[in-house]
């Protein structure tokens, strides 16, 4: 099979029903593990129920889209075009899963995620 | 979790009941977290529960866990099913990831041949994780690596999934090829 293509990546395909029948497309290509960040400053109001209840998970700390989903009790599928919309809106930021290149900073990144491992 | 917190990724992979839910519970700091995905038959996960018919849809389990390795760096372990019928989800799911762990029952090694070929063709570094089963037939090293056609340099650990410290020995395998993968920084 060929890889998925650019737009269908991440599962996202056809936000629809829980993201709140907003059929614009996205710009943001999130992973299960990506972390989301809520900027308090940015005002809730108009947003639907369950954007609502993202931001309310979100804003005491940083949570990762696959637990986001547990908590909202959705799939993942269908939070990552949720939490897609909140970060375009400036509600959330994320920060996608860090996958290595071979360079200098990452080296010393993988050599603590090491060491962080053998301390478990 | 601070707001500067790093994420990395590890996927599990392998056949049904291989150990893949047992080996992220060992290594995760929480018990397990699970959703349930949908798919269509042609194994893209959706995200429209609404208007595609139960029959179009197959569910599949995506289970986690996460572990702190530092203040600033959580690991998230999924484990993922194995099977070509999933492949396109656990390509999904392989994007992103530092690297793969593949399972595999010395009683049944050809079942992870599927999981192997999900790492291959996604290019991504990965270690096999043999894990122990009574009255399980030991193979030699070689003559997995050889059943399996590992590179020289893929790592193959035994591990016991249900014990944190084996567990972990095939994480700290991956991240450890990981590194020798990764040159030294020049002066
Ligand atoms: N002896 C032994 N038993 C194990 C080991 N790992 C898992 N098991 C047992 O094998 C069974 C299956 O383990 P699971 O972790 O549920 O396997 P899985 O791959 O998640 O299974 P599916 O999600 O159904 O495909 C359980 O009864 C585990 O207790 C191991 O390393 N040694
Ligand atoms: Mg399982």
């Amino acid at each position: 099979m060929s890889p998925p293509s650019a737009h269908r990546r991440r599962g996202m395909v056809r936000p629809y029903a829980a993201a709140g029948g907003n059929l614009t497309p996205t710009r943001s290509t999130l992973d299960p593990a990506t972390l989301l960040i809520a900027d308090p400053k940015v005002p809730l109001t108009g947003l639907g129920a369950y954007p609502h209840r993202l931001m309310a998970l979100c804003l005491p700390g940083v949570l990762s889209v696959a637990e986001a989903a547990v908590r909202l009790e959705l799939p993942v599928a269908v939070t990552m075009p949720i939490a897609s919309r909140l970060v375009d809106s400036g509600h959330l930021v994320a920060r996608a899963p860090f996958v290595p290149a071979a360079d200098r900073h990452d080296r010393a990144f993988l050599e603590r995620i090491l060491d962080g491992l053998r301390k478990l | 979790m601070p707001a500067g917190a790093e994420a990395v990724k590890i996927v599990v992979v392998g056949p049904f009941a291989v150990g893949k839910t047992t080996l992220v519970g060992a290594v995760s700091d929480i018990a397990p977290l699970r959703t349930e995905e949908r798919m269509t038959s042609a194994g893209a996960m959706v995200d429209v529960l609404e208007r595609l018919g139960e029959k179009d849809t197959t569910t599949v389990a995506m289970d986690f866990g996460r572990t702190a390795l530092a203040e600033d760096i959580v690991l998230y372990i999924f484990g993922a099913p194995g099977q070509p019928r999933f492949a396109h989800m656990v390509r999904t799911l392989l994007e992103g990831a530092l690297g793969g762990i593949v399972m595999l029952d010395e009683r049944r090694v050809h079942e992870s041949f599927d999981a192997i070929d999900l790492m291959e063709t996604a290019g991504l570094p990965y270690t096999v994780a043999v894990n122990h089963f009574p009255d399980t037939p030991a193979h030699r090293e070689a003559e997995l690596r050889d059943a399996l056609s590992l590179t020289p340099t893929t790592p193959l650990v035994r591990v016991d999934a249900r014990e944190r410290t084996s567990a972990t020995r095939a994480l700290i395998a991956l991240v450890t090829h990981l590194l020798s993968r990764t040159p030294e920084p020049t002066p």
